[in-house]
């Protein structure tokens, strides 16, 4: 139980730390830095108190169901090399913050600088705690998302937000490469528990997935160590603020590539496979990143690439295939961190101080600032692997390892020791530069600011790293040794090695190669005096291959240039063709499967069709055919005779038993023809236009292409439905509805209890929709700007004011009125027996729309509203509300919501009365049909009494 | 046999409803789409099979026998299908009128292209 305590405390805390930092106040400097340090350090002391544990070989354990069903637990894990990473994350963490106290200015947004770097904090130890390979994946990606924020913190600055970006996407997408890898492995060794997997070396070897999968795991790692070819983001990151790149760029995010190589080095190293493309990848990235630092001119930058270098050590020794250089490597992550971490530092020092991190405008510091600039000499010597300091140990380590490697490719094993003290003469030129270039010379000349001393706790994390890197550079074996040793053993168990952390192993040949790297350096350092002294920006003997520029280019290319050829070649902005896809989509979709199984007619029912049916049905489609052919130049006719076919489709739903049906589709076909013909007057006058034979031939591919569509869709679903038809019924959900709708729903109209009851929730949602779409209908209309010739009265409205014809009119209209109560009652009673008999709130709201509108037709819209106050919106709110208020009542009985309870009442003259509370939502859906209908069809007949403005001519 | 006559009903409106879905002037396509949606209201009903004096009413206290009404599954469907064709109907409309009012034509792509 205390392992679970120790373990969601160090994930949970930092992420709390910074959900508090992100509410302070954005001039609480020192108290988010408080805070942040606070965490940071309470987060260290929980790792050291679990180190007791981990050093007795015990792996702390914490585990979650997540989802269970799919074999997903979340599961914090930690063991020695995970604590180690976890110290390294805390402890430099610690040390960040205490820098950043100083270096940010009192001008920057701090509590967004310090919320992302605990968040990140919080993210790196997800990943380092991770006993599951989908949640590492997750906190990877969260490290890229917050190292994101962190690189583009000065968003102001062109130059962070490109860095941000790039180094986003680079990350991000080899995240995603890894999330496929880990996939992969999951499927290969069928968990994704840490353990299991570690523990299944030979399975994954195996398979063939081995491949695919080694290859997108370590394209993750790679993208995220910055190894070649996907270099180029790291020094652009460099428009980090320094605290930034100090953690980001040294200890934590970069190293996690090299950490997750480690971490699976039981699972996935051992084949050649692995020797090819990590020792690969890391070998280029070692040599290529030690010369092209030589030539930065930027403090950073120098860093950046020397960075890219080391981590390319440090992959080529996990890339070896030999345990002996696997401890070299995780070795040599400890120090890389601790001397990185104090350079990038003292670096941001050096631009603090004097305003430049050019080397070219800097020299001479050591006299302004003597202390900070002997913290960075020494850290500098350790980076180029000076004796007695901890760089020296790990890079003598990978030289004995360069010596005696045993690759497939014997030319390249033999290659090695050279390519490696090449690669160490290059890190000690530019760790001389470092040194040279800035602390020695004479005095500067035209610095922004005159240098001197930092505050005195600015320095004080450098002083401590660079301590560290003495005192483990001098006792390996007393300070590093014990934490080392559990690292080691935990990544490679039984196969760890015999290995001795001692200063001196007497001459031999890896203490000679660094000798001879060292003067090699030195050397070559005072050869190069010349070029570097005159500036030039370029890396000499590198072509003009800048991974940079084609990455640039692949952007613009895929996010671009492809995307606009994309739309061009297969988007439109016409709709015809958009609904021909769609159609055609939609017959392909349901040929498909009658394509596939085939579909037999089974025999006919018995009996004789009715003539009557034959004979409506005539008409029917008559009226179908009548409406497409005079859809364009008559829209009055099109419409009738649309509803000939509206009314024929009501009349199968009578005849074929769906009486609520043909209720709704009846009702629902006035409202509709009224809603149409209000729109029409605003619809443009339409004459047949001369036709010819050069128009007729040029629309004769067009139509004859729809029409075929149109027969074939027509075709296909009578086919269909004849041969469902045909078939005896299956049972289905509907037999329950039947025979529960009485005694459960409490109603014996069994499509009503469906509606408001067994599927109350679905009728919810639609009547929602209904009054979204009524209140949109409302607000198009409200600033509706009609066409200008439309504007003025239509013609026929202008004879019928001018001549007395309303006296016509006299009879319809007194008829009209007359009907309005008796069309109420009408409506009350069917919303009443909805729940037994034909009827229900849909049809009754529709009634009383239709009562009301009739209104609006008989006397005109001002003879109306001064007689009828109607607040269709008020109604709409008033309906869904109660129909939801019903549904919450529910929750009083301690049942789900929209659960029905049915009451009996016994009311004087009426006697017991059966009121189910699905009665209740009925009523709320009527009330909202008719303030949606109401208010869909008010809204556009207001449109024929506002003044209209013309629009500017 | 009267299924033949829906299943030509059926073919008839969706071919009509179809044809005039692709026609260019906005109105062709609201009666088009209403054609459509008369057609798919009525498959969906025959998915339930024909019945005739089967109304899905139970008696109250009886326990009904199933086989005995028209299924009322797909009724329910298309009851609510009916209204949120008239609500589609009604957006659309408006839809159509303000596009007719801010571009001056009734082309469904908001420009005067006659040869259409």
């Amino acid at each position: 139980m205390p392992d679970t305590v120790l373990l969601i405390t160090l994930l949970v805390l930092p992420f709390a730390g910074s959900a508090v930092a992100a509410l302070l106040p954005v001039n609480a400097r020192n108290a988010e830095a408080w805070l942040a340090g606070a965490i940071a350090l309470v987060a260290l002391l929980v790792v050291c108190a679990c180190f007791p544990s981990i050093s007795a070989g015990t792996v702390l354990q914490a585990r979650h169901d997540w989802l269970p069903q799919f074999g997903l637990e979340f599961r914090l894990r930690m063991d020695g090399f995970a604590w180690l990473f976890a110290f390294l994350v805390t402890g430099i963490g610690l040390l960040v913050v205490l820098y950043a106290r100083y270096y940010m200015s009192p001008q920057d947004p701090v509590p967004r600088f310090f919320s992302f770097l605990l968040a990140f904090m919080g993210s790196m130890l997800g990943v380092v705690l991770s006993g599951s390979l989908i949640q590492l994946v997750f906190f990877w990606e969260l490290t890229s998302l917050f190292s994101f924020l962190l690189i583009g913190y000065w968003h102001h600055n062109a130059g962070a937000r490109e860095g941000a970006r790039m180094a986003l996407i680079i990350t991000s997408a080899g995240g995603l490469c890894l999330l496929v890898g880990v996939l992969l492995i999951g499927r290969i060794v069928g968990t994704y528990d840490l353990d299991l997997v570690l523990a299944a070396g030979d399975v994954i070897h195996a398979s063939p997935l081995y491949l695919p999968a080694l290859i997108l795991v370590v394209l993750g790692a790679l993208t995220k160590s910055a190894q070649f070819p996907f270099h180029f983001w790291l020094p652009y990151a460099m428009a980090a603020p320094t605290p930034v790149s100090a953690y980001l760029h040294s200890a934590a995010m970069v190293k996690l590539g090299v950490f997750l190589l480690a971490r699976l080095w039981p699972a996935l190293s051992g084949t050649d496979a692995w020797i090819w493309i990590v020792g690969m990848a890391g070998l280029i990235t070692f040599v290529y990143g030690a010369y092209v630092a030589i030539f930065q001119h930027d403090l950073k930058g120098l860093l950046a690439y020397s960075t890219i270098s080391h981590l390319g050590l440090i992959t080529i020794l996990l890339g070896l295939n030999s345990p002996l250089a696997a401890v070299a490597a995780i070795f040599h992550m400890v120090n890389h961190a601790t001397f990185k971490a104090s350079l990038f530092m003292g670096a941001g020092i050096i631009d603090h101080e004097t305003g430049t991190r050019d080397i070219r405008r800097l020299s001479g510091l050591v006299r302004f600032m003597p202390i900070s600039a002997t913290l960075s000499i020494v850290a500098a010597a350790s980076m180029a692997g000076v004796p007695l300091l901890n760089g020296f140990l790990s890079k003598e380590m990978f030289f004995a390892e360069a010596l005696d490697v045993a690759g497939p490719l014997p030319v390249v094993d033999r290659a090695l020791p050279y390519i490696a003290i090449v690669a160490g003469m290059f890190s000690v030129a530019y760790s001389l530069r470092f040194i040279h270039g800035a602390f020695f010379g004479p005095d500067p000349q035209g610095l922004p600011r005159t240098p001197h001393e930092p505050p005195r706790w600015m320095r004080f994390p450098i002083e401590l790293l660079v301590f560290a890197c003495i005192a483990v550079g001098v006792f390996p074996a007393h300070t590093i040794g014990p934490f080392l040793d559990v690292a080691v053993r935990s990544v490679l168990g039984a196969a760890t090695p015999e290995y001795s952390l001692a200063v001196w192993h007497g001459f031999n040949q890896p203490l000679a190669m660094s000798f001879f790297a060292l003067a090699g350096g030195a050397v070559l350092y005072l050869l190069l005096q010349k070029r570097l002294a005159r500036g030039i920006e370029a890396v000499p003997l590198m072509p003009g291959l800048d991974a940079r520029s084609l990455f640039d280019r692949a952007l613009v290319l895929i996010s671009w240039r492809g995307a606009r050829s994309l739309a061009r070649v297969l988007g439109t902005s016409r709709l015809q063709p958009q609904l021909r896809w769609v159609v055609v989509i939609a017959i392909v979709a349901a040929s498909w499967p009658v394509y596939r199984q085939g579909l037999d007619f089974a025999v006919l029912p018995a009996g004789s069709p009715d003539f009557a049916l034959a004979m409506l049905w005539a008409v029917g489609m008559a009226c179908a055919l009548g409406a497409v052919w005079q859809a364009k130049f008559h829209r009055l006719a099109a419409l009738i005779l649309t509803g000939g076919a509206g009314l024929a489709t009501c009349l199968t739903f009578v005849w074929f038993s769906a009486p609520d049906l043909a209720l709704t589709q009846l009702l629902v076909e006035i409202v509709t023809t009224v809603l149409i013909l209000l729109g029409l007057r605003w619809l443009p006058k339409r004459t047949p236009a001369q036709w010819t034979w050069a128009g007729l031939l040029r629309a004769l591919p067009r139509r004859s292409l729809d029409l075929a569509l149109a027969i074939g869709a027509g075709a296909g679903l009578a086919t269909v439905a004849y041969a469902v038809m045909t078939r005896p019924p299956a049972h289905t959900i509907s037999d329950y509805f039947v025979t529960r709708a009485y005694p459960e729903g409490g109603g014996t109209n069994v499509v009503n209890v469906i509606l408001v009851d067994f599927r109350g929730f679905d009728t919810m949602g639609e009547i929602t929709v209904l009054g979204v779409v009524a209140i949109a209908v409302y607000a198009l209309l409200r600033r509706f700007r009609p066409a200008r010739e439309s504007v003025p009265a239509p013609a026929q409205q202008r004879a019928q004011e001018e001549n007395a014809f309303r006296d016509d009119m006299m009879t319809p209209l007194f008829i009209m009125r007359l009907m309005f109560p008796v069309i109420v009652v009408l409506a009350l009673y069917l919303l009443v027996r909805g729940h037994n008999l034909p009827g229900g709130g849909f049809v009754a709201g529709l009634t009383m729309a239709v009562a009301l509108i009739l209104q609006y037709m008989a006397g005109g819209v001002r003879w109306a509203e001064a007689r009828l106050n109607l607040r269709p919106v008020r109604l709409i709110g008033i309906g869904l509300l109660s129909a939801c208020a019903t549904g919450a009542g529910a929750w009083f009985a301690a049942h789900p919501f929209l659960t029905s309870h049915s009451a009996h009442v016994t009311l004087p003259l009426l006697g017991e009365l059966h009121v189910p509370s699905a009665f209740v939502f009925d009523i709320g859906v009527f009330v909202l049909v008719v303030g949606a209908t109401a208010l869909v069809l008010i809204a556009l007949s207001h449109q024929s009494i506002r003044a209209h403005r013309l629009p500017p001519a | 046999m009267n299924e033949i006559i829906v299943a030509l009903a059926i073919g008839v409106l969706t071919a009509s409803g179809t044809w005039l879905l692709l026609r260019p002037r906005t109105f062709q396509v609201i009666i088009g789409l209403s054609l459509l949606s008369y057609a798919v209201n009525l498959f969906i009903v025959a998915m339930g099979r024909l019945k005739v004096d089967a109304a899905p009413i139970v008696v109250a206290g009886a326990v009904p026998d199933p086989a005995a009404f028209s299924d009322p599954l797909p009724q329910a469907l298309v009851l609510t299908a009916i209204v949120i064709g008239f609500a589609m109907t009604a957006l659309l409309l408006v839809v159509l009128l303000a596009a007719r009012g801010l571009t001056g034509t009734d082309h469904v792509d908001g420009q005067k292209d006659e040869a259409r």
